[in-house]
């Protein structure tokens, strides 16, 4: 018997990964369209509770409502104490924000 | 054609047992480099999909909402300010919004109480986001109870618990009637905690923003847009940890290309010299060097994108889930739509294929131009 060739594989290999790839678009693709209808609930929901932000960092006030805040607020009692929760970091302040500041000083 | 074909096929052939000779070097650099498309992916696409999410999600916001700020802080707006506002051209009503947030010692969580616009809630009730529900493990008909500023105790009934699907907006979100509310926050009569406009014309906006500010110097209105660009500038690339990750992983690609482009090993070289030597064309050294780095770059890249996408779309990105997670104690259990921006995915495919790819055949060009006596040497 012939053995198998090493580009027989390879090629098997990468096409199955272009395979999975195509699958994977597929299936963004219909879960979109699923989950659409979910999301309409969700701005539904929004506009008849009057909600301004996603609810992704729950520890600090800035980082739940981050449109909301000011540049005060991270810093707590004094402009040179440190904004000391992690998602700070990660939710840095939104630009009109830093417009703001920028009129200020 | 055919022949063209089996041509590649035996320079594969060649290129594969080549790599085979070398696999512990090259299988930790597949290794290293799926990693690193996996880790870029996947900020990619979480980033990308709550982007579009909120888009989605927030056009419903408030049109503008106008807060009150004293000494550089916020304060509570008096709600007589209202009848300035409503006396600007083009807005249609002005309705108060009171909310506020509450930390559960017990728990050691924040819940962000609201009164709802258009959703009626009874006195003596409350409905409370999925995420509440979870962590108190507090269900329809049970009892909650919340401490007023003047230390009195307040119990409410659980009328209803929000959706779990709405958990990316509502997860720490309480309900509460407008009576109830003034009592529990102490939130003085006659003031709320800020006022929502709505205009007849979405396009006048930003000129009433503008006119309150002139009517009323201590106010501060925020108008949608911000509220949406909001998202899409902390989730842009250029913003906090975004930039902390690509920084590294571009670091690693710097070093995955400094390693390729400064040469070639004794035994590489050693190779190329001997491929000459038996009559192989330079075409024939650089074809073969395109093919081998182009298997471990579409390798790593179709799969690190492959697992990323089941990291952030089936798993909730839980890599990153310690990092989002921070120190809150009630964090919303989502499901992200996986909103896949394709500009990105292509991005992404020519930041890391092409110059990889590249790397591996400019060293091999440099060798394979040599008189191979020399570089057999």
């Amino acid at each position: 018997m012939k053995p198998s060739r090493k580009s027989t594989f390879f090629l098997c290999s990468l096409a199955a990964l272009v395979l999975l790839f195509a699958v994977m678009c597929v299936h963004a693709r219909v879960r979109q369209a699923a989950e659409m209808a979910g999301i309409g609930r969700m701005a539904a929901m929004v506009r008849e509770v009057g909600l301004t932000d996603l609810c992704l960092f729950t520890e600090a006030s800035y980082t739940r409502n981050p449109s909301q805040t000011d540049l005060q607020t991270p810093f707590q009692e004094h402009p040179v104490s440190l904004e000391h929760f992690p998602s700070g970091s990660l939710m840095p302040p939104p630009e009109h924000q830093k417009d703001n500041h920028a009129a200020i000083h | 054609m055919l022949q063209s074909i089996e041509r590649q096929r035996h320079l594969i052939d060649f290129t594969l047992s080549s790599l085979m000779r070398r696999k512990g070097k090259n299988f930790s650099v597949l290794f290293v480099y799926t990693l690193v498309v996996f880790l870029l992916a996947s900020v990619m696409f979480f980033t990308s999909a709550l982007r579009k999410e909120a888009h989605l999600v927030l056009t419903n916001a408030p049109e503008i909402i106008v807060q009150r700020s004293l000494s550089g802080r916020f304060s509570f707006i008096p709600v007589d300010y209202g009848k300035k506002l409503a006396d600007i051209r083009g807005v249609v009503s002005v309705r108060e919004r009171l909310w506020g947030y509450y930390y559960d010692p017990e728990f050691k969580a924040n819940y962000t109480f609201m009164v709802p616009e258009k959703l009626p809630v009874e006195q003596g009730t409350i409905a409370i986001g999925a995420g509440i529900s979870n962590t108190r493990h507090a269900y329809e008909g049970d009892i909650l109870s919340f401490t007023s500023p003047d230390g009195v105790l307040r119990s409410y009934t659980v009328k209803s618990v929000l959706s779990e699907e709405s958990q990316l907006v509502a997860a720490d979100i309480i309900l509460i009637s407008t009576e109830d509310y003034r009592v529990l926050s102490g939130i003085p009569p006659g003031h709320a905690t800020d006022l929502v406009l709505t205009v007849r014309n979405s396009k006048e906006i930003a000129t009433i923003a503008e006119k309150i500010k002139k009517i009323l110097p201590d106010s501060r209105p925020i108008i949608r847009d911000e509220i949406i660009r909001t998202y899409d500038a902390v989730f842009n690339w250029r913003s906090g940890i975004m930039i902390v990750i690509l920084c590294v992983a571009l670091l690693s690609f710097v070093i995955f290309a400094w390693d390729r482009a400064t040469g070639l090993s004794a035994e590489e070289k050693g190779e190329i010299g001997i491929l000459k030597a038996v009559g192989w064309e330079t075409s024939d050294v650089l074809l073969m060097k395109f093919w081998e780095g182009a298997a471990i770059s579409l390798t790593a890249f179709l799969a690190g994108v492959l697992l990323a996408y089941v990291h952030v779309f089936f798993t909730s990105s839980a890599l990153f889930l310690p990092v989002l997670k921070g120190w809150s104690t009630l964090y919303p259990d989502f499901r992200l739509v996986p909103f896949i921006d394709v500009n990105q995915v292509i991005t992404l495919f020519f930041l890391t294929v092409v110059p990889y790819t590249i790397t591996t055949i400019v060293p091999a060009w440099r060798a394979a131009t040599i008189d191979p006596d020399s570089v057999m040497r």
